[in-house]
């Protein structure tokens, strides 16, 4: 039982950040309609940059993090104003493949740098556990799980009170009636790409805290792809639930199922949860139904 | 009304006005590339030899490819997982249960054909993104099989494939496999050429345009996109299964989602929605390849500091880009400036 609710709690860490990147996704969509597929390679980009912070200039951790952030601000500001902004009125294959040639080119770039070896933070988080109960859970994953609620509910705010938040929900619900009352479209996708690299960069140095800095995160951050689908694509608080849930369903199948079928199936478990909700309930949990005319 | 035709060209017949070939130049033209394709590899090192059979096999999936998304719109990130499907079912037919070459391949194809069709099933209630989506999940799903079912495929280390023999002739030299391809490929291209201007190349088309109005106008959407998805996913088995034979040994890694993107990124960049464009970008893209490999291995001697992943890396990077440059500044693709180039020839010295 004990056993039981320590992988419900690793579950619920992991699927945070899932649920974060997945909200850079969100964001993304709403705004501009783009899906946006080089999170998993913005999130790689962001625990490989974070590593040369902290271990190759020896910055302090927060100075660290701060500027890894700021690294995000510009990365996602460039590849909006030079790759997306003439992608505008393309058709979805386009700018689909626009952002996958993007994660491919980012890809490359890690390869070409780093190569293919996986690293390790120095333990910045300590190698403590809280204790509640019988329940031990280390702090590295308690940590992330509030960071990552912080940022939701920073961005949530945003999204609600501030005037960027609003402009942005205006350009998302309608182009060109928010244009025509004078809402900048242009400044509002280089905000939503901004936020986009800064969750990504975010969610990357949470991953790589957890489980070590290498290309293969990128495995993980496409994992927010099912996420943002089980949760319903324009639905913020669908991606707060759907994470959490992809991410017990993970370590329970890890836990329990796996090792009885000596193979890894949770890796491929959120593939197939996408299926099924894909074929039984399209528009995700909290999506909205779409309805078409000619 | 085919605005490239020489000026003075008349149609007195249907039939002559429906005809790929149309001038007598062509004709000509169209003769002395095949005999370039048939006589070229004897002036050839076997290395060329070699990247063309690639080539030839890419064209055949990129085919499939171009039918599902340039035609009829449905996109789809998981190609490469059904070249993987016709790889390791004709290879498992051809190692585990030895059965002949002739038989394998078609069954690779149906195979491949049949699971496209399963995984073309959520393209019934959903499109756009969300069927992108299905394929991703597709395309993931598939490559863990291809890793973990371990008593079929062979996990990690792969599986070997039969050299292919035909009424016990060996294709077991460079020369002869490329023969073989080529024949598949041209086949491939005429099959892919002619589908278009069909009746179901047509409502493809209708469906990619409007799949709403298509609908209205009484055409059944379902069993098109299925189809769309089943013929596809049989070019895709069938390059699959060549080269499947032709390296003689599929590894898992082959047929990953980055396969799926080159080969979207083929077609992108060749012309989506055009017979000739997956040809055309098949070709540019794995020339690319081939030069900055060359180039790269060329830089790395001459620097070694370079390291061991500058080659693999430059080559990925040097994809990414073209495509991005191609997204931007021709959407439409190789094929569309070379008809461009074309008609500015066909008009000089007038402009219009």
């Amino acid at each position: 039982m004990i056993n039981f609710i320590e992988v419900l709690l690793t579950g619920v860490t992991v699927g945070g950040v899932y649920a974060l990147l997945a909200l850079g996704f969100v964001i993304i969509f709403k705004s501009s309609k783009v899906f946006n597929f080089a999170v998993g390679q913005l999130l790689t980009w962001g625990a490989y940059i974070f590593m040369i912070f902290i271990v190759n200039l020896k910055f302090p951790i927060w100075i660290g993090f701060l500027a890894t952030i700021g690294f995000a601000v510009l990365v996602g500001f460039s590849i909006e104003r030079l790759l997306l902004r003439p992608m505008i009125g393309q058709s979805i294959l386009s700018i689909i493949m626009m952002t996958l040639a993007i994660s491919v080119f980012l890809s490359g770039f890690i390869v070409l740098i780093w190569g293919g070896t996986w690293y390790a933070y120095p333990s910045f988080w300590g190698s403590g556990a809280f204790k509640i109960g019988e329940i031990t859970l280390s702090v590295q994953h308690v940590v992330s799980l509030g960071i990552a609620l912080l940022l939701f509910g920073i961005l949530s705010l945003y999204f609600k009170f501030t005037f960027g938040g609003l402009a942005m929900r205006a350009v998302a619900e309608d182009h060109q009636v928010a244009r025509s009352k004078g809402v900048n479209a242009k400044q509002v996708f280089a905000h939503a790409w901004v936020i986009c690299a800064v969750v990504c960069v975010i969610s990357g140095v949470l991953l790589g805290s957890m489980l070590g800095v290498g290309p293969g995160l990128a495995i993980m951050g496409l994992k927010a792809v099912p996420v943002v689908l089980v949760g319903g694509l324009e639905s913020i608080p669908g991606v707060l639930i759907a994470g959490p849930l992809i991410g017990i369903i993970e370590a329970l199948v890890a836990e329990y199922i796996s090792p009885g079928m000596g193979m890894a199936l949770e890796e491929i478990i959120p593939y197939i949860i996408l299926v099924l909700i894909l074929i039984f309930k399209p528009y995700g949990l909290f999506g909205i139904k779409r309805i078409e005319r000619i | 009304m085919d605005t490239s035709l020489p000026c003075g060209t008349t149609s007195r017949s249907y039939k002559e006005d429906s005809a790929i070939i149309r001038t007598r130049n062509r004709h000509i033209l169209f003769a002395l590339f095949a005999l370039l394709i048939i006589v070229g590899p004897f002036f050839l090192s076997s290395h060329m030899i070699s990247l063309f059979t690639i080539i030839y096999i890419w064209i055949i999936a990129a085919h499939g490819l171009n039918i599902l998304v340039g035609y009829c719109g449905q996109i789809s990130l998981g190609h490469s997982a059904f070249m993987g499907i016709g790889a390791y079912t004709s290879a498992t037919l051809g190692t585990n249960l030895g059965l002949p070459f002739w038989v394998s391949i078609p069954c690779a194809v149906l195979v491949a054909g049949f699971i496209g069709i399963l995984f073309g099933l959520p393209s019934v209630r959903i499109k756009g993104f969300y069927l992108a989506m299905a394929t991703l999940a597709a395309q993931f799903i598939m490559a863990f099989l291809f890793l973990h079912w371990e008593s079929v495929t062979g996990g990690y280390a792969g599986m070997p494939a039969p050299e292919p023999e035909l009424g016990g002739f060996m294709f077991d030299s460079e020369l002869s496999y490329y023969y073989l391809v080529l024949f598949f490929a041209v086949l491939a291209t005429f099959f892919a050429k002619n589908l278009a201007r069909t009746k179901t190349g047509r409502a493809f088309v209708a469906i990619r345009d409007n799949d709403l109005a298509a609908e209205v106008m009484g055409m059944n959407l379902y069993a098109y996109k299925l189809l769309a998805f089943f013929i596809a996913s049989c070019f895709a088995g069938l390059g699959g299964a060549l080269w499947a034979h032709y390296a003689g040994h599929i590894t898992p890694e082959e047929f990953t989602l980055n396969g799926s993107i080159w080969l979207l990124g083929m077609v992108i960049v060749g012309g989506l929605g055009r017979t000739m464009g997956a040809v055309f970008g098949v070709f540019a893209i794995k020339l690319l390849e081939e030069g900055t490999s060359y180039l790269s291995i060329e830089l790395s001697q001459i620097w070694p500091t370079l390291g061991a992943n500058f080659v693999s890396a430059i080559g990925v990077m040097g994809f990414a880009a073209a495509l991005m440059l191609f997204l931007i500044f021709e959407p439409r693709g190789i094929e569309h400036s070379w008809g461009l180039l074309k008609k500015y020839y066909r008009n000089w010295p007038f402009s219009y």
